[in-house]
């Protein structure tokens, strides 16, 4: 048991797959091919989502600009939350759940390689159908939380609201199929003698984040599904004239919303909790604790959602139940901070790129922290929700938090992704570029929001005093942005003349550094055996330092799961689904109709296909 | 550079934190009429309070928690060919202390949190009560005890404690005055309430603080914070306020009453500020004439800006609700606002707009 996908369906040796060429991408059931492909749609889209900022960070450079439109604004701040979080942030982790969690855990690929494909081009259908509002000037404009009853057709009578609404819920379609595989992945595939408590603190991390994921988007699901049956059908989930009520999309939002944050950040706690021990030469501090701190923190995500509605009046009870419940959430988030330090205390820090940004990562998130440890205090709340204070805690936790610390991923991870080293004097002066752009651009944010300034404005009056640090921000978010330039110039340079990347560039702990870098298809010649919470470190002490470089293996009699455009099929086919819940009714009956029927039938006709094939489908 | 004094060179090394305190200086130099740090209320004291309590201890766990992390960093720096370091996997103790002493600070901080929020939802006794509507993007005021209406400039006598009972015509907006009270949501289908009271006499800014549509950024309002006798003078003229203040004997004003209906005007806005006629949607332009602001708390109350709103309140409010039938010229725009700024029942506000 618990070996590889590989030995479960494999009669025959495998042909030969196809190793390059366009087809060979869209056909792709490798992880690491895969992760690379959601590296790539979500770098790209992440820096969209930038691009959006820095526009919204240059109306709001003085007042009463008049740069953007107030509708453009709307688009464009709500373009930029949605992206973040879910084309931005969450594929980030996702590419390195795809190329790392079987590489940690010892394993050929994950368990169900074929949903994973279909997971990457779900989601790169609903990223795709979110961004093309843009062209018809719809981009969703009702903020990323689409707070009810502005989200009712009376409201929102355009494209906008549609497109916001099914974009979320294909991805959350790609997300379920990816939490259900890495879930089975990471309980069934662990390479021998790798026991749930010998993990990776980033494979566990991870494995808490699929755990949430399936827990929390259901609920979306349920939400978006309201408010789709209420925009397209006449119904009244939300509309306060038939007693409908806005507060309900306030609760399901939020219960999903919060869990969501721990979705965004947990894996970056992951991976800086490889990072820290690896460059710090000594192993992480208070493993067990970690493990516990990371799930109480999840248990608790679902128990906090209404800390973001203390403005809503819910009542003296209500305030103090989830104010309370909130600051308990400080506890093993300090645990964690505390065991960071801990892990570097007695080290003999190796300062190279990963660890300036693990290390930035750790100083950022206790202020983001902090900041929300006053939002738990609830008459505090009162003043600073929906202010720019706001904009400054999330940013601290998810910009100098998660972006930080998939920064310091991407800096240790990629030599064994592509085979070359990033020149680490440019990652250097990324590193402080962007960690002076972000402080200049969200530290005074803080000021702004305490200082009266609200948040979702498009402008400002003057007289408010909002001038000064709005100018700061502006400049210091231009610089942030061209710290993010000095990054492709990185990957740029280095993959043309940088160093080749060794097998373990890092003197690392884990399994991905004991195999070639890039990782062979079938990732390990043999699957290894694990004894130990360092498995590499372990054999270094037995072995000595550095092991041999390992070779490139033949690996005939390896099988792999055959290439499939099943996937690929049934992601097109809901796409055509949800669009036809955008094109209008194309026959005058029913009149009362708003969808495009045919379009929608093709769609489903289509997904079926694809996936009752791919279920018959000889998977060798 | 053999001559260069040392003393350069550790300057230099002082900049970006100079340059950080300089920023800092220069920014607390503005004025912020509508902070939160100034509470000029009890509502608003006691949430200041709570606020400066967690400031406090986060100050105090920043200073030791990113200490420590620096002084790590310093102090463990190693070389790629130093001995590996002694391999310690964690420590119980420490993981106790770690988890109780954060524990301890929480309860500090949970301690005023708790008894405040039970504090500011105490009912309010003998309070002046006033109704708040919200609209896409504007405010409603409405006073029972008086029979009064108002839009965007709420009238408040010093010192009495203010007990609102809000609800939205439409949308989710969130009524906020900084320095006076904090924020409370308004819905369209629940009444949700929050009360207040000012210590000093001046006009102090608010703003709608939940995103309510293309014109959230421009929702704004007014609280006029009076002595007892320009209140009650306000009061007075609004009670008898029922028909437009006449205007005989001003040409301008009077071809201003004019274009007020032919324009259409008419249709959504009254100046019956005492027994307003139903289906009138726009704001209540009873005492018009004397308010500090127009177009919701954004614009001040000069003729210039009077006569661009009227002239085209979408280049300034895209998406505004406010529309003219046909086109208003130049010269209709003047006589509009010689009319309007005749409406005006009592005197503006004698208190000059607050500055901290």
């Amino acid at each position: 048991m618990a070996t590889s996908a590989v030995e479960h369906a494999a009669p025959h040796a495998p042909a030969a797959h196809p190793k390059t060429g366009l087809w060979s991408w869209l056909t792709t059931v490798d992880h690491k091919r895969i992760g690379i492909m959601y590296g790539v749609s979500a770098f790209v889209l992440f820096m969209l989502g930038g691009f959006e900022a820095l526009l919204l960070r240059i109306q709001l450079g003085s007042a009463d600009n008049t740069f953007l439109s107030p509708d453009v604004y709307n688009q464009l701040f709500t373009m930029h939350g949605t992206t973040m979080i879910f084309l931005g942030v969450m594929p980030l982790s996702a590419m390195f759940f795809n190329f790392m969690i079987p590489l940690q855990i010892g394993a050929r690929d994950v368990a169900f390689p074929r949903l994973n494909a279909f997971s990457y081009w779900v989601f790169l259908v609903g990223a795709i159908l979110l961004n093309v509002s843009f062209v018809f000037n719809a981009a969703p404009n009702a903020g990323w939380f689409g707070y009810a009853n502005l989200t009712e057709t009376q409201y929102s009578p355009g494209l906008n609201t549609d497109f916001w609404v099914i974009g979320l819920q294909i991805l959350g379609v790609a997300s379920l199929a990816a939490a259900v595989n890495f879930f089975v992945t990471i309980i069934n595939m662990r390479a021998p003698g790798m026991r749930m408590l010998r993990m990776p603190m980033f494979v566990w991390m991870s494995f808490i984040t699929q755990i949430l994921l399936l827990l929390a988007f259901p609920v979306i699901t349920v939400a978006l599904v309201f408010l789709m049956v209420d925009r397209y059908f006449g119904a009244n989930f939300f509309q306060p004239a038939a007693n409908g009520d806005p507060m309900l999309w306030q609760h399901l939002f939020w219960i999903f919303g919060h869990p969501e944050v721990y979705i965004l950040i947990l894996p970056p706690f992951g991976i800086v909790s490889e990072i820290l021990p690896v460059f710090s030469r000594k192993p992480l501090f208070g493993y067990a604790a970690m493990v516990f701190s990371g799930a109480f923190i999840a248990v608790l995500g679902f128990g906090v959602w209404s800390h973001h509605m203390f403005a809503t009046g819910m009542g003296p009870i209500a305030d103090a139940s989830f104010g309370l419940l909130t600051m308990l959430i400080a506890i093993p988030t300090g645990v964690k901070i505390f065991n960071w330090i801990g892990t570097i205390w007695g080290g003999s820090l190796q300062m190279k790129t990963p660890m300036y940004f693990a290390l930035g990562f750790i100083a950022m998130f206790i202020i983001g922290g902090l900041s929300g440890i006053m939002h738990a205090a609830v008459p505090a709340d009162l003043q600073q929700t929906d202010t720019y204070f706001i904009v400054a805690h999330f940013h601290y936790v998810l910009f100098g938090g998660s972006v930080f610390a998939l920064m310091a991923g991407a800096y240790y991870w990629m030599p064994k992704m592509f085979g070359f080293m990033l020149s680490e004097s440019i990652g250097k002066v990324q590193f402080w570029l962007m960690f002076i752009g972000f402080n200049l651009t969200f530290f005074p944010m803080h000021f702004l929001g305490l200082n009266g300034m609200p948040r979702r404005v498009y402008t400002y009056p003057e007289g408010l005093g909002f001038e000064f640090w709005n100018l700061i921000e502006t400049a210091g978010s231009m610089l942030l942005g061209f710290s993010f330039l000095v990054f492709i110039w990185n990957i740029w340079k280095s993959k043309r003349s940088g160093e080749v990347a060794p097998a373990d560039p890092w003197d690392g702990a884990t399994l991905e550094w004991s195999i070639p870098s890039p990782p062979q298809e079938f990732n390990f010649g043999e699957i290894p055996t694990v004894d130990a919470r360092d498995p590499l470190w372990e054999r270094k002490r037995v072995e000595g330092r550095p092991l041999p470089e390992p070779p490139q293996v033949s690996g005939d009699d390896i099988h792999l799961p055959n290439p499939s455009v099943k996937p690929l099929i049934a992601a097109i086919g809901i796409g055509v689904f949800f669009t036809g819940f955008l094109l209008g009714n194309p026959w005058p009956i029913p009149a009362s109709l708003t969808i495009n029927l045919p379009v929608v039938l093709i769609g489903f006709a289509l997904t079926a296909y694809g996936i009752f094939s791919w279920a018959f489908e000889p998977a060798e | 550079m053999r001559f260069r004094p040392i003393a350069t060179g550790r300057l230099l090394r002082w900049t970006p934190l100079l340059t950080l305190l300089a920023l800092v200086v220069a920014g607390c130099a503005e004025n912020y009429p509508q902070t939160t740090l100034e509470p000029r209320g009890d509502f608003a004291r006691m949430v200041d309070n709570v606020f400066m309590v967690t400031v406090r201890w986060a100050i105090l766990v920043f200073v030791l928690v990113e200490g420590a992390l620096v002084v790590a960093i310093i102090k463990f720096r190693g070389k790629p060919d130093d001995p590996e370091p002694k391999q310690i996997h964690g420590s119980s103790v420490l993981e106790v202390v770690w988890t109780v002493i954060p524990a301890i600070i929480l309860v500090m901080v949970a301690i005023p949190t708790i008894k405040t929020i039970f504090e500011t939802a105490k009912e309010p006794v003998d309070a002046l009560v006033v109704e708040v509507i919200g609209h896409q993007w504007w405010w409603e005021f409405h006073y029972p005890e008086y029979g009064i209406t108002t839009a965007n400039e709420m009238y408040v006598p010093l010192g009495r404690t203010i007990d609102l009972r809000m609800v939205s015509d439409d949308v989710v907006h969130s009524f906020w005055v900084p320095q006076f009270a904090a924020k409370r949501d308004v819905f369209p289908n629940r009444e949700t309430r929050i009360w207040f009271n000012t210590e000093v006499a001046g006009v102090f800014p608010g703003q709608c603080a939940e995103f309510c549509g293309i014109q959230h950024g421009r929702m704004g309002f007014r609280v006029v914070s009076a002595e007892a006798p320009e209140f009650d003078l306000w009061v007075a003229g609004m009670s008898a306020a029922t028909e437009p203040v006449p205007v005989e004997g001003d040409s301008l004003a009077l071809a201003g009453q004019q274009l007020f209906l032919t324009k259409a005007c008419i249709g959504c806005h009254t100046f019956n500020a005492a027994d307003p006629p139903p289906g009138r949607i726009g704001p209540n332009l009873a005492n018009i004439g004397s308010r500090t602001m127009i177009a919701a708390g954004m614009l001040e109350n000069t003729d210039e800006n009077m006569a661009m709103w009227i002239r085209d309140p979408q280049s300034y409010k895209e998406g505004s609700l406010m529309v003219i039938a046909g086109e208003i010229t130049v010269a209709e725009s003047e006589a509009l606002v010689a009319y309007l700024r005749a409406q005006q029942v009592v005197g503006p506000p004698t208190v000059a707009a607050d500055i901290q």
